[in-house]
């Protein structure tokens, strides 16, 4: 619901999705209030498949677009995102994970990190991936998520699971920005000039690559000013949890449990999954040399922290896959355990 | 002197890549003409498909954005309900309309989506090398089918256009061919009205073509035009499905009289 009523705000006009569990209240949501914007589409499509060749088609018309999901949905729409990236089209895609592989379950889950973060359909691209970790970050960052897709031509997806969907907490809508982006990019007709034309394939492999090459460019200029990441408590923390999204809310919990047993534990978490905030966590090992990854997976971002960390501090992990979601006094005792004051972390292997 | 015979203004100086005795290019010149001739290339938006036609844009002088295979309907159904005054259509093949993209297309027609598509049915799969296609007539050798198409292993040829035409959301369906300069005048009028049907709001409109592909059923253009005739067309029976605008009229004067 917030999400469908920021994507409204930020100047979504066409929405295409299919139900599933857990993320119907956005197209629930859209369904009444989108049709109500003057110029606002609403479409339940006859898949998943469908609807982000939708959403494509809405986007390449010039309609800011977006298109939710959950996990198993997601991997269905891999192919449009692909295409989306190989045409640098902008849409917003949102994944509620579940748990999985396969239909898997319909709980909180954060297996699909490396689907998200690594591209995650065919092919040599990117795809920005905000991770939110409260409803107004749901908020803020389903309205910047616009802003980058039309800022960078290209697909981003909104990387939350089933407990963020199913939480209530107050929000503030922010100011939307007004949208910049250029006429020469949207498809309408070609009136009395030139015809254009918008494509994924290449066929000559020379073409190919320096179109591969051309979007490289551009993840590079992504990853280089886009990254984002919290801090918290990591001033004079001995011991620094990693986590995002739910897992840094449960993190949160455990830190302020460990402090009140006088261990000085802090957050590192991610808010931009990719780009990875490589360089922001490395300027932590500086300081401190125990860190703690923990997902609601088998160890999916962890791989991230280890190309930051290794050989610069000690990596533990600790991960609750298949839709359980441990409660922050478990999180504390593992760190607990895992944590030695003289020795540091017990590396995770 | 009068001139009599030009390229299409819809069409680019480009030349087909198609090979000899192949409907595809006959296809897009007469889409061409018909774009022309009602006036609407520049509020026209095509999609070509991934197949033979995948690189139509090359030919076709409007704005064209390619589908994935057999994405076509879902991509133009975004682009016609976010622009509804632009004319919107898809251009696909046997495979990406009636095998991978049937979901796609079926949806659409069936929600009435206020496009043309422009099916091209050669009962083949052409730019992968001669595959055995939905639309494929039983004992039809294909690579994949190479004693035969059988419907005990492989099903009966899909009749898109019979199908279709008994959605409601449907509003033109016409099966034609362009095997002879007859048939070719025919299927211009038919494109023609189903763009009619799109310019006047009227909801889903699908021309079917029944194209000769000599390469991929190994014919000389010749006796794949024949072959069209005497085989092709009986599992596929040319003719007007459904003609809605048609069916209205009649009911008017039914009604004045």
């Amino acid at each position: 619901m917030v999400i469908g009523e920021a994507a409204i705000r930020a100047g979504c006009r066409f929405y295409a999705g299919y139900p599933i569990t857990p993320q119907n209240e956005i197209p629930e949501y859209m369904a009444e209030h989108l049709r109500q914007v003057e110029g606002g589409v609403f479409i339940q499509s006859e898949s998943e498949v469908a609807a982000i060749h939708m959403v494509a088609g809405a986007s390449a018309a010039g309609a800011r677009s977006m298109t939710s999901s959950s996990s198993p949905g997601i991997s269905l729409k891999q192919e449009g995102i692909s295409s989306l990236a190989a045409c640098q089209l902008p849409a917003v895609i949102v994944n509620m994970m579940r748990g999985g592989p396969g239909l898997g379950n319909i709980s909180p889950s954060q297996g699909d990190y490396f689907q998200a973060t690594r591209g995650g359909g065919h092919g040599d691209y990117r795809v920005i991936v905000l991770g939110p970790a409260t409803a107004q970050e749901m908020a803020d960052l389903t309205m910047d998520a616009f802003t980058l897709a039309d800022q960078y031509r290209t697909p981003v997806m909104i990387l939350a699971d089933g407990m963020m969907g199913q939480m209530m907490e107050p929000v503030v809508f922010k100011e939307p920005q007004p949208r910049v982006y250029p006429e020469i990019y949207i498809m309408k007709g070609a009136g009395a000039g030139k015809s254009k034309f918008i494509r994924g394939l290449i066929l000559d492999p020379l073409d190919m690559e320096e179109h591969n090459w051309t979007l490289d460019r551009k993840y590079q200029v992504i990853a280089r000013k886009e990254t984002r990441h919290e801090l918290y408590g990591t001033d004079d923390a001995e011991l620094i949890l990693v986590a995002y999204g739910t897992g840094a809310r449960i993190a949160k919990g455990a830190i302020k449990r460990l402090r009140n047993t006088g261990l000085k534990v802090g957050l590192f978490r991610p808010i931009t999954l990719w780009p990875f905030p490589t360089n922001e966590l490395r300027d932590l090992a500086k300081k401190v040399e125990n860190f703690l990854v923990f997902e609601l997976s088998t160890g999916q971002m962890l791989e991230d922290v280890r190309l930051a960390l290794q050989g610069f501090a000690r990596i533990g992990f600790h991960g609750r896959p298949g839709g359980v979601v441990p409660t922050p006094a478990e999180l504390a005792n593992v760190v607990t355990r895992q944590y030695d004051r003289k020795q540091g972390i017990i590396e995770h292997h | 002197m009068k001139k009599v015979f030009g390229r299409p203004k819809s069409m680019k100086a480009n030349i087909f890549h198609y090979c000899a005795g192949c409907g595809h290019s006959i296809a897009h010149r007469l889409i061409a003409e018909v774009i022309d001739e009602l006036d609407i290339r520049g509020i026209t938006i095509g999609v070509p498909p991934a197949g033979c036609a995948v690189l139509a844009y090359n030919y076709f002088d409007v704005d064209m954005i390619e589908a994935q295979h057999g994405r076509g309907p879902a991509m133009a159904t975004g682009i016609k309900r976010v622009l509804p005054d632009r004319i919107v259509f898809s251009y696909q093949g046997d495979g990406d309309l009636a095998a991978i993209g049937i979901a796609e297309s079926f949806h659409a027609a069936n929600r009435g989506e206020n496009i043309t598509v422009i099916f091209i049915n050669n009962a083949v799969y052409g730019m992968t090398g001669g595959q055995m296609a939905p639309t494929s007539i039983l004992g039809q050798k294909t690579t994949t089918s190479p004693t035969g198409r059988q419907s005990v292993l492989e099903g009966h040829p899909i009749r898109v256009s019979e199908i279709f035409s008994l959605l409601p959301g449907t509003t033109y369906i016409e099966r034609c061919t362009v095997n002879s300069p007859a048939s070719i005048l025919r299927t211009k009028k038919a494109i023609r009205k189903a763009f009619q049907c799109q310019i006047d709001g009227l909801g889903f409109s699908l021309i079917e073509i029944l194209s000769p592909c000599p390469t991929n059923w190994k014919m000389t253009p010749v006796d794949s035009c024949r072959w069209i005739d005497e085989a092709m067309s009986k599992e596929f029976p040319l003719g007007i499905l459904k003609d809605v605008p048609a069916e209205q009229k009649k009911g008017e004067r039914r009604h004045a009289g």
